[in-house]
Formats: C-alpha cells, structure tokens, sequence
C-alpha cells in the first residue's frame, strides 16, 4: 500500500497535485507534506486530482481540509478532480461536497478555480 | 439460502497486528474478505473496510492505546459482525480530544460519524481493566 505524489505546475499560478494510491493514516503525512510544501511556497490555488485514488480516509479528508483551510488564508482555492464513485460518495456523506469544489476532470477543475 | 452464505454463515476470522498506522491496512483488507465470502455489495465491501480503518485508526490515535489491535470478523447468516478490541486501559476507543488542537479534534469527529454512517449497528464496550471493544455491525442488503 502506498500514495503517489506528483506536482506540477499549471497556466495561471496554479498548481495540480496528482494522487495515486491509497490515503489513510499511514499515507496521509506524505500528502499533507506535498500540500504544506507548495501552500509554504506561496501557491494558494491548488487542484488536486484524485482520479487514481481508490480509497481515502477521515486522516485523507483531514488534510484536505487543513490545505484548504490555509489556501483560504490567503483568499486561494483548492478544487478537487473526483470521479471514483466511492470516494465521491465520501465527500456526499460527510457534507464535504459542500465546501470543495468537486469535478469530473482536471480542466473544469482549473477553469473554476477562483 | 444459497450455498455460499450458508458455508460463510458464522465463520470467524481473528487478526491481531501491531497498533501503528502501517498496520491498518491489512485490518482493513481482512474485514474486506470475509464481507465478500457474505456476498456483499462492493459499496457495502468498501464501507465495511472504511468503518474497520476508522475503528483502528481512533485506536492508533488514543493515548494510552494498547500495543496490538485484535479485529474479529463474524460472518454469520445475515451480517457481518466486527469487533475492534483495544487492550489500553484509558477508557473509550475515541482519541484522546484534550490533546488535540481544534482541527485533529474535528476530523476525530469525522472517523466517528463515518463508523456510525456506515455500519448499521455500533457499540461501545468499556473494560477499565481489559481495554475497549468497538462492535459493528453490517447487515446483508440493508443499504
């Protein structure tokens, strides 16, 4: 079991953080490091693709939120590239769905970035 | 009943593994197995397997937890029964909030209301000397 992270950089001051495995407590420090990096760098607009991820966590959901929380700060964004059922469903139950925007793909994703 | 339910009816499977985060996942893949030999959806497979990480993950979290996590997996004829058994002795399985900051606390919260979310019956059994069982429940096409 692991997490791959990718980081790249995109048109208009953004950044897309690609995710690929499983994120859960164990994997969850290596995201939260990959985040923390970028939001310490100054990038405040972030999509992070979760397309490969096949299963997340409260401790996933938590950094989610903690990135989001400090992209915030400093009146950025983060938006989400989902489209496993399962982990959508994630989001639905837990009211997350309300604070992320969640997309189908990485460009609807970067076009609604504020 | 159908010949494969009725051979997994009241099957047990016990794992005990270390309580350290890189164990969860082999917790999670086990309670994984034996709701698939119930013939459970692979939604209701992935909430099971959400609800088992959840329970370990609350105990890794708790301080004071116990050095292993013992999961039992009851297949019986209409549900699966999970037991996640902590032998720390610091009372209930939910992390430790008083040292926490505002945001752990908050997504502590979360792995909870999942576990409730997700299963159909939840309990809590508190031994102030034996430790702390989380007992679940997942009934067969309840959802």
């Amino acid at each position: 079991m692991d997490i791959k992270v990718n980081v790249r950089e995109a048109p208009g001051d953004c950044y897309v953080v690609d995710l690929s495995g499983e994120i859960d407590v164990y994997t969850s420090p290596k995201v939260k490091d990959a985040i923390g990096t970028l939001i310490d760098r100054g990038v405040y607009h972030l999509v992070i693709n979760l397309e490969k991820v096949r299963y997340i966590d409260s401790t996933g959901l938590g950094v989610l939120i903690g990135g989001l929380k400090r992209v915030r700060e400093h009146g950025g964004s983060v938006n989400l590239v989902c489209t496993n059922p399962q982990i959508k469903k994630i989001f639905d139950i837990t009211g997350l769905v309300k604070i992320f925007g969640i997309f189908e793909s990485e460009d609807a994703a970067m076009k609604a970035l504020v | 009943m159908n010949q494969a339910l009725e051979s997994a009816a009241r099957e047990v499977v016990e794992l005990r593994i270390p309580s350290r985060a890189e164990w969860v996942a082999l917790a999670r893949l086990a309670a994984a197995t034996v709701a698939n030999r119930l013939r459970f959806s692979i939604e209701e497979i992935e909430d099971v397997k959400l609800a088992v990480a959840e329970a370990c993950t609350a105990v890794i979290q708790h301080e004071g937890h116990g050095e292993f996590i013992h999961l039992t997996c009851e297949a019986l004829e209409d549900c699966l029964r999970v037991r996640v058994h902590d032998s720390g002795r610091h009372g209930v399985h939910a992390p430790d909030r008083q040292r926490m900051n505002f945001e752990e606390a908050r997504i502590a919260g979360l792995g909870i209301f999942l576990i409730r979310t997700l299963m159909d019956e939840v309990s809590y059994d508190v031994h102030p000397q034996l430790g702390t069982d989380l007992l679940m429940v997942k009934r067969l096409g309840a959802t």
